[in-house]
Order: C-alpha cells, then structure tokens, then sequence
C-alpha cells in the first residue's frame, strides 16, 4: 500500500477508537463538572456494559443484529441502574466531598472488578457484529461496522449537545454545574440532578463499551485503558467542557491510530502523556475549559 | 419590639423567625434570633460584616441548616423543607455578590427563575418591563453585563417567582450612584406590588430612604426593631444601636 493510503487506514482506526473515547470521555466530564466528583470506577461501567453486551446478545438467538440491538439498549440501562444504586448508597452518604469520593469510586472500580471476575470469568469474550458489511475502497476494503460506530458516536454527541444547550434537563444540568448553592435558591433539586447525572455518566461509557465490543473482546480488567485514555481526553479538553472533550478526543485519537500504525503504540501513549503534561503546565484548565472562578 | 398598638393591629406576618439558632460546622453563627416581616413592608437588615446578615437570609432558604427555632411563612413552617423547596413555598433569593450563573445568557438566568414556580410568558413580560435595559441584552452571557446590569438581572431571575417574599442581600454593594439610585427605585416599586422584603443594606441613607422598619443584627441576634421613622427623626441613633461610637 502507498503512504497515502496507509494514512487514510491509520486515520479511520484513529477515527473509530475517538468515537468510542469521545462517549467515555464525555461521562467522566460530565460527572466532574457537574459533581465534582472524579469517577475512578468509571471504566468499570464501561467494562460492565461490554460484559452485559456478551451477556444479553449470547442470550438472544437468531440474527446476531437482534442479540446487539437488544445489549445496546438493556446493558447502558442495567449499568445506569447500578450507577444510582451506587451514587445513593455511596456519594451521596460522603456528600459528595471531593478526596472522599475518590477514595469511594476506587473501592467501586475493585468491588465491581470482582464481581465481574466472580460472575463472568477471567475469559475474553467476542460479541457478533449485527452486521458484516465491507465497503470496498479503492484502495482497501474497510469494516462497515466500524464507520457505523463514528456515525452512532457522532449522533449520540450532537443529541448530548442539544439536550445540554437547548433543554430544560440541560439548563437544569448546567446550574447545578456552575452554582449548586444557587440552583437550589430557584428550586433545582440539586441532589435528584447528581444521582441523573452519575447514571447518565455510566451509560455513556456503558454505550461505546457496547459499540466497541463486537470488534474488541469483552474482559473483566478491559476498564482500565478506557479509564486512564479519559482522565487523558478529559484534562487535554478541559473538564465539564463537550467542544473540548470532543475536540481532544478525536486528537487523541487520531494521533494514537497514526502514530501506532508508522512507529509504534508505544509512542503514541508516550507522546499523549506529553501532551497531558504539557497542558497542565501551560493551560491547567484545559484547552478549552474555563479558568476556575 | 417597638411598636404603636394601633398599627399593630393592622399587620399580618408573611414571615415570621422565632429562636433560631444556626452553625456552620462547629461554630455557631445565630443565636435566637427573632425577626419578623410584616406583609408589605420593606424590612432592613443592619448590621456590621459578620454579624449574621447573609446567613439568616440563607437559613430562610434553608442553606444554611438550623438547629433549634422557627421560620414561618404565613403560617408555613420552612424549617425541615429541602432547600428546593423554599423558592417553590413563595421565598425569592437575590444572594450577596448576585450570583448569576455567570455562563449562561440573560435570557437562561431568567428561563431559571421562570422555572422554579412554573411561571410563563406574561411573568416574564412584566418582570421585563421592570427591567427594560435587560430585554436588549437577552442573548448576552450574564458574565459580560456591567455590574448594575447584572444586579437588576439578579433580582429580574428572583421576580420570575413573583414571590410573597423577597430577600435582598446588599444590591448596592459596589455600584455607581446612579445603579444605586435604580436599585432603590425598583424597591420601592415592589413595595407598592405588595411584595414584603428583606433587604440586607449597609448605607444609611439607602435604610433610611426605602425601609419601613429596621432590625439591628448584632453578633447573631436581633437586637432591635425600630420604626424608620423614628430613625430619620434621629439618625444618629442608627449609631447608637449599631454600638458604634
Ligand atoms: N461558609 C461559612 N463557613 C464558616 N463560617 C462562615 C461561613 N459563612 C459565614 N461564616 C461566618 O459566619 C459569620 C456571619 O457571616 P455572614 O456572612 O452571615 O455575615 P454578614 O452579616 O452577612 O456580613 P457581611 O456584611 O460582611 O456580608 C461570620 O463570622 C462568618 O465568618
Ligand atoms: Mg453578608
């Protein structure tokens, strides 16, 4: 294959893995910007929603696109559920103080870990593709489900950004982010919005963990990349901030599917906590939050 | 209390504060405190920084937790309620310093407060005709407005509850004469509306111009109602109860 080419292959793998880090990402924000609190466990409800996805699509028989319809729907809903169950049980009795919850969502990430490892195994699990579909470039063929994971990603990002900009749900959302104490003033029952925003946090990484399953593999410790590639994601963009978290995703991304494919995936982690440490030396609000009030 | 009989008579409470005793962590900050608002009246709160001011305007929005006494409005005790609940009872809040939600536009601050009752259109027609400088900006990130602008846009977003009850925590602090001016205008206006306020003011010609009655807060009590009549026939005794001098 000529350099061409090639590039257009490194950038659409870029592209895919962008898609699923933006949804990720965008959870972890989202949670910090309006809780304040930073979700170690996050990855686990990532992780959790590919294992349910094996889950739900091996029990469904027939067409492999029915058992996937169905994990992509039920498996971000179960993962929501267990996200409040947790945010009463836990954040909530902490008040959400910010150290305190850290030392929480650690103790989540191994309970949760264990519990997938006790009721799920040590085994790595593919999901069926709902459909295997090749378009055919001039130059290479390319996985259709694949573009259909940025296409799905893209969509869910620009529904996110609506309800945020144009909804009552996201005016609400955006009070409780800037002034809780305020909020509270004009009947914003501040408590309700944490517990809607921390399950909805999980459920966006429960989806892109479903949507990146059929072309990864299902594993009870896949949670931890996922983890660390949206602390990345979350600081290069800025917290609490969707443009930035898009944004640094699809840089983080895209420079991670090229760098890998010429040189090596070493480099291209090396090269992206660079990029981290240099943010947060030069711009500690990221490059498109806000300066902290 | 100093009060005429007569005039007495006449009053009805809309809020009414009985021992209240409030903490911030270990270290308390209000000790039985008594205030009472009477319907219609504008109500100064005076007192030195520290004093208690801003914190019984948010123990009435229940922001601050109590630990003992009563806040009653017209019969409806707010003690226990969640702080959501408040605003919805009929309590407005324009907090010390405004506190607008800095990133969203006017026209959001204004959705914000029209959505804590459940107000409409012709709520927020009216509260915009009180404020007509704030209709040209709606589209403006409040964060941008001039200090005055942002005031009134503060008490716009509290007026979208029309409610029974106003606290105002210091409008004027660090405004031009003329915003100041505006400010006190507008006050009086809502007086003839009929909405009783709180208004928390560090300025005697500011008390002395728009108050009907003033509390003297002083190390977390209420030490003294007096007529603001009887203030203006004497000013200097605003010293005298402050302790100043
Ligand atoms: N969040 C807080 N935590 C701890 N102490 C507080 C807090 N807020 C206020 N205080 C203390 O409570 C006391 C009363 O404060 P408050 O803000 O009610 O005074 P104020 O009368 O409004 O003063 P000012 O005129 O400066 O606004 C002060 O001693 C203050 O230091
Ligand atoms: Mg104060």
């Amino acid at each position: 294959m000529h350099f061409g080419p090639h590039l257009l292959l490194a950038a659409l793998e870029g592209l895919v893995t962008s898609a699923v880090l933006a949804l990720t990402a965008l959870g972890l924000s989202l949670v910090f910007g309006v809780m304040r609190v930073v979700n170690v466990a996050h990855g686990e409800f990532f992780m959790l929603g590919a294992v349910l996805a094996w889950a739900i699509s091996t029990a469904i028989s027939g067409h492999p696109a029915l058992g996937f319809l169905a994990a992509l729907v039920i498996a971000p809903l179960i993962v929501g559920a267990i996200a409040l169950v947790a945010e009463r049980l836990v954040l909530r009795r902490l008040n959400y103080n910010p150290e305190a919850t850290i030392v929480a969502t650690i103790g989540m990430l191994y309970i949760i870990q264990q519990l997938a490892l006790t009721f799920y195994g040590p085994e790595a699990r593919p999901v069926e593709p709902p459909f295997s579909y090749r378009i055919l470039l001039p130059w290479f063929g390319y996985s259709g489900y694949k573009l259909s994971i940025i296409a799905a990603s893209a969509l869910l990002l620009i529904v996110t950004w609506l309800v945020l900009t144009r909804t009552r749900i996201g005016l609400i959302m955006r009070a409780t982010q800037y002034d809780s104490e305020t909020a509270q003033a004009f009947g914003i029952p501040v408590d309700r919005v944490y517990g809607g925003v921390f399950a909805l946090g999980a459920m966006l990484a429960a989806i892109a963990a479903v949507l990146i399953v059929p072309i990864s593999q299902a594993h009870y410790l896949m949670g931890q990349d996922p983890l660390l590639l949206s602390f990345i994601v979350v600081i290069i963009g800025g917290l609490g901030s969707l443009r930035g978290t898009v944004v640094a995703a699809v840089l983080i991304g895209l420079s991670d599917g090229i760098i890998s494919m010429f040189f090596s995936p070493t480099l291209a982690k090396i090269i992206a906590t660079l990029l981290v440490a240099m943010v947060l030396v030069f711009r500690p609000q990221g490059l498109f939050g806000t300066a902290s009030r | 209390m100093i009060e005429t009989g007569k005039a007495e008579a006449k009053k009805t409470d809309a809020l009414r504060i009985a021992g209240l005793d409030c903490f911030y962590g270990e270290v308390q900050v209000l000790y039985g405190l008594d205030l009472v608002l009477y319907k219609g009246e504008v109500l100064c709160l005076f007192g030195r920084n520290g004093a208690g001011k801003t914190t019984t305007l948010k123990a009435i929005m229940g922001l601050v937790p109590s630990s003992a006494g009563s806040i009653k409005l017209a019969g409806q005790e707010l003690t226990g309620l969640p702080a959501h609940e408040v605003p919805k009872a009929g309590v407005a809040y324009v907090p010390q310093g405004r506190r607008l939600f800095a990133e969203m536009t006017v026209a959001e601050n204004i959705e914000i407060g029209l959505m804590a009752r459940g107000k409409g259109k012709a709520v927020r027609e009216n509260v915009l005709d009180l404020f007509p400088l704030l209709r040209q900006r709606l589209k403006q990130r409040s964060g941008t407005l001039s200090g005055g602008e942002q005031q009134m846009l503060a008490m716009a977003r509290a007026l979208c509850l029309e409610p029974q009850v106003l606290l105002l925590d210091e409008p004027t602090e660090g405004l031009m004469p003329s915003m100041i001016a505006k400010i006190r205008e507008t006050v009086s206006k809502l007086r003839e509306m009929h909405v009783s306020t709180i208004l928390v003011e560090q300025r005697v010609d500011a008390v002395l111009s728009v108050a009907d009655r003033v509390s003297f807060i002083e190390n977390g009590r209420n030490r003294e109602t007096v007529d603001v009549e009887e203030l203006r026939a004497d000013p200097s005794a605003v010293r005298r109860y402050v302790g100043v001098g």
